[in-house]
């Protein structure tokens, strides 16, 4: 069994329906990439596995254990949703630091506020000593996405590659046993998405489990193992990046990357 | 004689203080409380509380005051509250349904995005209130809540109209005995009680300034 699968994922907003049967896999240390044109549900299916959203209808299995089925599990309780949605990280596309904390408080607010948790049930954790165990991390994250000289600046003065590294390392913070990307670039300035995806391939390095929806195509091809194409709410074809790149065999794949070289070639 | 009004003016003026001040301190919590009403997933709570803002906010104070005041004595037979406590209450209510309009504004204008940031990063649903929302709340309610606070000053002179003896009060007071510039005179103590807000207010907002929400 893979280590993340996800069965059947259905979903509907109003009489919209955006999810229409998802199904795919992915092993430990991959990195997945979704691409699709827009409205073809990838946010949607990324939302759905951060529990953002709640699918109609499917399974979802990270690791051997069953983190959402939809028969049982129409309603969850908070608490429980919050301990499912640490297995995964997500980094937005339009970054959602928070205005009021700097670079390093944004990092490490949710692992203090975890370690404050943790100490009132177990009153032998040593807070002190912890806690500088979460900022020596965050330490080590900023060096590794090169914010070191930023660590005490305010998110409005970033720009908004930094400010998207940033949201890197802070999904990070949390140790995510799989880490999400929505569009991660695609509110960035051309010149910016460098930075940022330079970051994320560092992070395949580390063999980390990742899935990435994006619309950069050479990114797609260069850094995943696999990748999904998604069209209209259900997966029209997948496999390795080099093979569904040069040979495309659905007649949807083959418009929709013929549709981006017309750009790019304009 | 200057002084003596002077003294006279300012006995009034502490009783305009107090009504400010603790509409103040009791209208901020509860409005909170309201807006919290307001935006209740619960139709029940959403829709009762929404006519209430409405009837508060559609009729005038001075009304609210004096309902507040005569109602129950019409109704029951009693004197339930005292003069001061009866504007007290008509104060806060009023107060708290303005303030629970702003909150609900400052609220429903941070993004979406913020809450999903917390909530993917663990956060509990207080975390996220107390911990994110709140302080981006505070930074851009500050120059409505200023406007709202800065004309509580002023109102509190409504008071007079069930005989509460506020500034205002005490100014006529001297007028009908034929002196007519106390009351004018009146003026130079909201003007210097609202500078000494402004200037709070302007603190405020410089020490949110370090972030941009």
């Amino acid at each position: 069994m893979a280590y993340l699968e996800i069965k059947d994922f259905y979903k509907t907003f109003g009489n919209k329906e955006v999810l229409k049967g998802i199904s795919f896999s992915v092993e430990k240390g991959e990195v997945v990439s979704i691409i699709g044109s827009s409205g073809s549900g990838k946010t949607t299916l990324l939302r759905c596995m951060n529990f953002l959203e709640t699918p109609d209808n499917g399974e979802m299995v990270l690791d051997g254990e069953t983190l959402f089925n939809a028969e049982k599990d129409k309603k969850t309780k908070e608490k429980e949703l919050r301990k499912k949605r640490l297995n995964f990280g997500l980094v937005f596309q339009s970054f959602n630091l928070f205005p009021q904390y700097n670079v390093t408080d944004n990092i490490t607010l949710a692992p203090l506020l975890q370690l404050k948790e943790r100490c009132k049930k177990d009153k032998t954790v040593n807070f002190a000593e912890e806690k500088q165990k979460i900022v020596d991390e965050a330490e080590k994250l900023l060096e590794k996405t090169g914010l070191t000289d930023k660590k005490n600046d305010y998110p409005c003065v970033l720009s908004g590659g930094q400010q998207q590294r940033v949201a890197i390392a802070r999904a990070l913070a949390l140790k995510p046993k799989i880490l999400c990307f929505d569009e991660p670039t695609s509110a960035l300035d051309p010149e910016l998405t460098g930075e940022v995806l330079k970051v994320i391939r560092s992070l395949k390095g580390e063999d980390r489990t990742m899935i990435i929806v994006t619309h950069e195509m050479g990114f797609a091809k260069n850094v995943s193992d696999k990748v999904v194409f998604m069209a209209k709410g259900v997966i029209e074809e997948e496999g390795e990046p080099k093979e569904l790149f040069e040979n495309p065999k659905s007649e949807k794949l083959k418009a929709f990357l013929a549709g981006i070289n017309n750009k790019e070639g304009e | 004689m200057f002084w003596q009004i002077t003294l006279d003016l300012l006995e009034g003026f502490g009783n305009t203080c107090l009504l400010f001040i603790l509409t103040l301190v009791l209208a901020l919590p509860l409005g909170l409380l309201v807006a919290f009403g307001a935006m209740s997933k619960i139709k029940a709570i959403k829709g009762t509380v929404r006519v209430f803002i409405w009837i508060i906010r559609g009729t005038p104070l001075m009304l609210q005051v004096l309902v507040i005041f005569y109602v129950p004595g019409l109704l029951f037979n009693v004197n339930l509250f005292s003069r001061l406590i009866s504007v007290l209450i008509a104060f806060v209510i009023n107060y708290a349904c303005y303030f629970a309009e702003i909150y609900r504004g400052g609220i429903e204008s941070i993004t979406k995005g913020q809450y999903e940031a917390g909530q993917v990063l663990g956060l509990t649903k207080a975390q996220i209130f107390f911990k994110i929302v709140l302080l981006q709340v505070v930074k851009r309610i500050v120059p409505p809540m200023s406007n709202e606070i800065i004309t509580l000053v002023k109102d509190t002179s409504l008071a007079r109209v069930i005989v509460v003896v506020e500034i205002l009060k005490k100014a006529e007071n001297w007028a009908t005995k034929g002196l007519i510039w106390p009351l004018f005179y009146t003026g130079v103590f909201y003007l210097l009680f609202v500078g000494v807000l402004t200037l709070i207010f302007r603190f405020i907002e410089k020490k949110l300034s370090y972030f941009k929400a």
